[in-house]
């Protein structure tokens, strides 16, 4: 086979990638659940996230080149930051082009419009604000290889990946399946009319649903950028696999869109090695389509919210 | 009659071409059986309907009545056991695996427990579209209006003012569904089914909410469609004096299982009957 | 003030009154609109976009703006019944009239007059404008009305239709790298160019309108990324980013009549409004028949359609097709009339365009999506020309999203509205209907 040489490089490679989706991928499953909608803005959350990172690291960094314990600081610092930007444009999201047609009860279609003009209107305006180039992050460690597994080299980029995100992942599946507020999310996806009537604010749920997907998509946001650099487009084709991923694990699935991501990120990269670099984003879609058509609902099914 | 439910398996081969006649069956359920996760609704459900049939499905909310009707639909597909339809032509169809379209089209219409009317259109309107649903206008023939898609457009507005008339809505004809009062809008959804075609009416608690003199009306509705049009009309209603005045037989549901089943009188005198009634805590609630 | 208690109650108060939320609402729409309209930044300067719309007069004027708005939208409120009372004195006489199948005849004719007089009295600049960015966009607005408008589906990858009309008229033509089964004028392909686009809907249509509608839309945005990335990576079919060139225009030679287009545009748009016109009757009719009537109905509630007899799928896949043929046909109009097709002009956005055209128009209405593109790709080129407006092409996006979110927010039905549509949405926020195809799941929550 075409990726059998490379077949541990790939892998490697594909599970960072896959943890980037993973992250971004929970921000589509926590507010399907909610909402039962495809936050299509939520593109725009990831790359809000990445500016923030980017201007907090370049004023906090400058220049210099951090190593040792200020690597990690400064790490977890764009992480914070990326987040904080994620979450805020999420809410402000949701207050914007959300709650003035949930008041008002309007049909899906309107929803999701509204969505795709918000995710039109921030990305532009990043590129008008910030300039239309890709600003590269300073970065908080000097990148190399740090063991081999397999013949597989292992990046320090792909270990920060790994670990922040596997950090972010556990903390999120904790929050949702032990506190109060996990319960209140799970109430209103399961059955929101009920829940208002047990005392659960609605609104106030909603609000926090957006901000901690905002906060995973931000710094899903900070952790890609730091290789690729950041740009106002940045969003788009992230998002798509992303939501790709959360489809492949089951929408409304916490856990499914971490297996999702990684599943995704993995295939990808060994379905990339088949052909070009430049049909990358053509093997996810065929990956989304045949999901679509063999399991629309997943690997482990629609959990969180309600079956269709 | 024969008892309905009982366990007389026709099977799905009828002679092909012989004329039907009032009395043959025109649904058969066989022993189905419905779950939907752990919980199962429908367990080994068995009843037969004859042609001219006015047959009545009561029992206790959450009984499955109305899981029976969406299966017979093709709304839900129930794991175990079969349904045949037996339409005008000898035709034995099996309903399960169906889509709702396609059991429509064999014969079998319904109206719903919440009336589900377009209810953005005229009644005009919502009678059409079902009248329509027999035609064969595509979107060639609409967009250059073939001679073939006028003739349709002038049969389909004849049928519908007919059925209109029929149900006494003729006046509202160009009203907005939505406008309507109640008891019309029950009277529209039927008119909409009929519209259909059907050999079989399906109507899922046609009184509910209804006042006493639009029950009235209903009723009489009801034994109209069943007698000058020849269809047959499976029902399920919660309102006992409706029922016992309209069924020929009726069947009772009960947790999902069929546990009592014959005439008006011999249902109510069935103590299994009596003792699901009293054990909830009122049928006529919701 | 002696003392700090009733403060709070005081400043919550004010909080929690609409008046105060709107005004507040309104003055931070005045400010957004600033930022919007103000200088831009860049990568090292983040911050001098926003410092320079916000810290220099003319936020005064947004934020006046922004309060009169408030104060018109509050008087709105307040003298609702005034207002109404006052449009509908205005509106009796053309709502008395318009009902009348003469009168609205008169009008037809009034327009269609008036489009084909106009032209001629306008420079070359504007008859070009009005070819390739008002023509085209009206029938590619009028096709994706029938799918979103008609049978409310989301269609975000428009552009892959449109990119295969585009290249059919290039294969037929014989301008791309590989050779077509035989050559044909441009004119002729027409129709192998809209069933190649409709045979493409199909195929897309079909697994993917089974599902929720919402799963059309992400994958049909898919579809539309995709389309670019084939069209740039297939170098020997496509010829590649730089794209195909020497598409030859239209020509007809038939009972002795010989004509050929050329790079005049006022001819081309001649042929286009022919073919507008022609499509709008077809539209209407369609509208008004049995098939518009099955998508209304799968638009109110599917289930209910179905048990009406309507295949529900079937009439899915024919929007969805119809919608897609109409942009193949646009493609390829536009593509043999600027002679080349290039990977970069079939992006997602161009998708996403024709919609805000659709909505802003309104969907399902016919004259919407016919105001709503010629205004909105009207407005860019005028605003282009008048620099005062501080207006740059490279922003259009940005201030079309804002325009969506608008809509939505307070005219989901569009500026001329489909009576019947208007109703739907207004019936759907009651909890009646859906007023869209988006599945069977019930609506969002409230």
């Amino acid at each position: 086979m075409c990726f059998t040489q490379n077949f541990w490089n790939l892998v490697v490679s594909g599970l960072a990638d896959g943890f980037l989706y993973a992250l971004i991928a929970i921000g589509y499953t926590l507010v399907y659940g909610v909402l039962q909608l495809i936050n299509f803005a939520h593109s725009e959350v990831f790359m809000s996230g990445g500016f923030a990172s980017y201007f907090i690291l370049n004023a906090a960094i400058g220049t210099s080149q951090p190593h040792g314990i200020a690597s990690v600081g400064f790490l977890a610092l764009g992480t914070i930051g990326g987040g904080l930007g994620g979450a805020v444009v999420a809410f402000l999201l949701e207050r914007v082009a959300y709650r003035p047609l949930r008041r008002r009860n309007a049909p899906r279609l309107a929803f999701l419009i509204s969505a795709i003009g918000a995710s039109y209107f921030i990305y532009n305006l990043a590129g008008k604000e910030f300039g239309r180039n890709a600003l590269e992050i300073p970065s908080p460690f000097t990148n190399g290889p740090v063991f081999t597994i397999f013949g597989a080299t292992v990046q320090t980029v792909y270990i920060v990946v790994a670990v922040a995100a596997v950090i972010m992942l556990v903390l999120v599946d904790r929050v949702v399946a032990t506190t109060r507020l996990g319960k209140g999310i799970r109430a209103v996806a399961q059955d929101a009319e009920t829940a208002s009537l047990m005392g659960v604010n609605i609104d106030r749920v909603i609000s926090q649903t957006f901000i901690i997907g905002g906060v995973l998509g931000g710094a899903a946001g900070f952790l890609f950028g730091l290789p690729f650099g950041v740009v106002y487009t940045m969003g788009f084709t992230p998002a798509l696999k992303a939501f790709t991923a959360a489809v492949l694990g089951g929408v409304g699935n916490i856990r499914g869109a971490m297996i999702g991501g990684l599943i995704l990120g993995i295939a990808e990269n060994l379905g990339v090695a088949c052909t070009q670099a430049s049909w990358r984003d053509v093997v996810a879609f065929g990956i989304l389509v045949l999901v679509l058509l063999i399991r629309p609902t997943g690997i482990l099914g629609e959990q969180l919210g309600r079956a269709a | 009659m024969s008892d309905a439910g009982s366990p007389d398996d026709l099977g799905p081969v009828s002679p092909v071409g012989t004329a039907p006649r009032p009395g043959d069956v025109v649904v058969d359920v066989d022993e189905i059986t419905l779950s939907f996760g752990g919980l199962t609704s429908l367990r080994a459900v068995s009843l037969t309907q004859h042609r001219g049939e006015i047959l009545a499905v009561i029992g206790p909310n959450g009984a499955g009545k109305t899981s029976l009707f969406n299966c017979l639909t093709g709304v839900y597909r129930p794991q175990v056991g079969r349904i045949t339809f037996h339409d005008r032509r000898g035709r034995a169809i099996s309903v399960v695996g169906r889509k709702p379209n396609q059991v429509n089209r064999a014969g079998i219409a319904r109206t719903f427990q919440t009336s589900r009317l377009f209810n953005a259109l005229t009644a005009f309107e919502n009678v059409k579209i079902g009248v329509e649903s027999r035609m064969h206008t595509g979107p060639l023939g609409a967009m250059l209006r073939l001679p073939r898609t006028r003739r349709e457009e002038r049969a389909s507005d004849a049928r519908t003012l007919e059925l209109l008339d029929f149900v006494g809505l003729r006046a509202h004809a160009n009203d907005i569904a939505s406008s309507l009062p109640y008891g019309d809008r029950r009277r529209l959804e039927i008119a909409r089914a009929l519209g259909t075609g059907p050999e079989l009416l399906l109507l899922d608690e046609p009184a509910a909410g209804t006042n006493p003199s639009e029950k009235g009306d209903l009723a009489a509705l009801i034994r109209k469609v069943n007698a000058e049009l020849s269809v047959s009309v499976l029902l399920i209603e919660h309102d006992m004096g409706l029922v016992m005045s309209l069924a020929d037989n009726i069947v009772v549901l009960n947790f999902g299982q069929v546990i009592a089943s014959g005439t008006p009188a011999e249902v109510q005198q069935d103590p299994a009957v009596v003792e699901a009634y009293l054990g909830a805590p009122d049928p006529e609630d919701g | 003030m002696s003392t700090v208690a009733p403060r709070v109650p005081l400043v919550r108060r004010v909080w929690r009154s609409d008046d105060a939320r709107r005004g507040f609402a309104c003055v931070a729409g005045g400010l957004v609109l600033a930022v919007m309209t103000g200088p831009s930044g860049s990568g090292t300067a983040p911050t001098s976009g926003f410092t320079g719309s916000l810290f220099h007069v003319r936020v005064v004027g947004f934020v006046l703006f922004g309060l009169v708005l408030w104060g018109l939208i509050t008087a709105r409120s307040r003298y609702s019944s005034q207002v109404r009372a006052f449009s509908a004195k205005v509106t009796a006489a053309p709502r008395r009239l318009l009902p009348d199948r003469r009168v609205r005849r008169v009008v037809y004719l009034a327009v269609l007059g008036f489009a084909i007089y106009y032209p001629t009295i306008l420079n070359s600049f504007w008859q070009e404008v009005l070819v390739d960015q008002i023509g085209v966009y009206v029938l590619l607005a009028i096709g994706l009305n029938v799918v979103v408008g008609y049978a409310g589906l989301l269609d975000l990858g428009y552009v892959a239709f449109y990119a295969i009309g585009a290249y059919s008229a290039a294969y037929w033509t014989g301008a791309l790298p590989i050779h077509p089964l035989f050559h044909l004028n441009p004119f002729y392909a027409i129709p192998l160019a809209i069933l190649a686009a409709m045979f493409a809907g199909v195929l897309l249509g079909v697994p993917t309108l089974r599902l929720r509608g919402d799963y059309l839309a992400i994958v049909t945005l898919g579809a539309g990324e995709i389309i670019q990335i084939v069209a740039t990576n297939l170098q020997g079919v496509t010829g590649g980013a730089q794209g195909v060139i020497g598409i030859p225009h239209f020509s007809v030679h038939l009972f002795g009549i010989r004509y050929s287009w050329g790079l005049d545009s006022l001819p081309y748009y001649y042929l286009l409004l022919g073919f507008v016109v022609i499509v709008l009757f077809a539209f209407r009719s369609l509208e008004n028949s049995r098939v518009g009537r099955a998508w209304v109905a799968i638009r109110e509630d599917e289930v209910a359609a179905e048990s009406a007899g309507i295949n529900v799928l079937k009439y899915k896949v024919m929007a969805f097709a119809i919608g897609a043929s109409t942009s193949g046909f646009a493609g390829m109009l536009e593509a043999s009339k600027i002679s080349f097709v290039e990977p970069s002009d079939l992006t997602v956005q161009f998708s996403i365009l024709i919609l805000v055209l659709v909505i802003f128009g309104g969907m399902g209405s016919l004259p919407g999506a016919i105001v709503g593109a010629a205004v909105l790709q009207w407005l860019p080129q005028f605003l282009r020309i008048h620099p005062l407006f501080g207006f740059q092409q490279q922003d259009l996006y940005m201030y079309l999203g804002a325009l969506l979110i608008v809509m939505m927010i307070f005219r989901p039905e569009g500026i001329i509205p489909s009576r019947r549509r208007k109703r739907e949405i207004g019936l759907a926020e009651h909890g009646v209907g859906h007023a869209d195809a988006m599945g069977h799941t019930s609506g969002p929550v409230s």
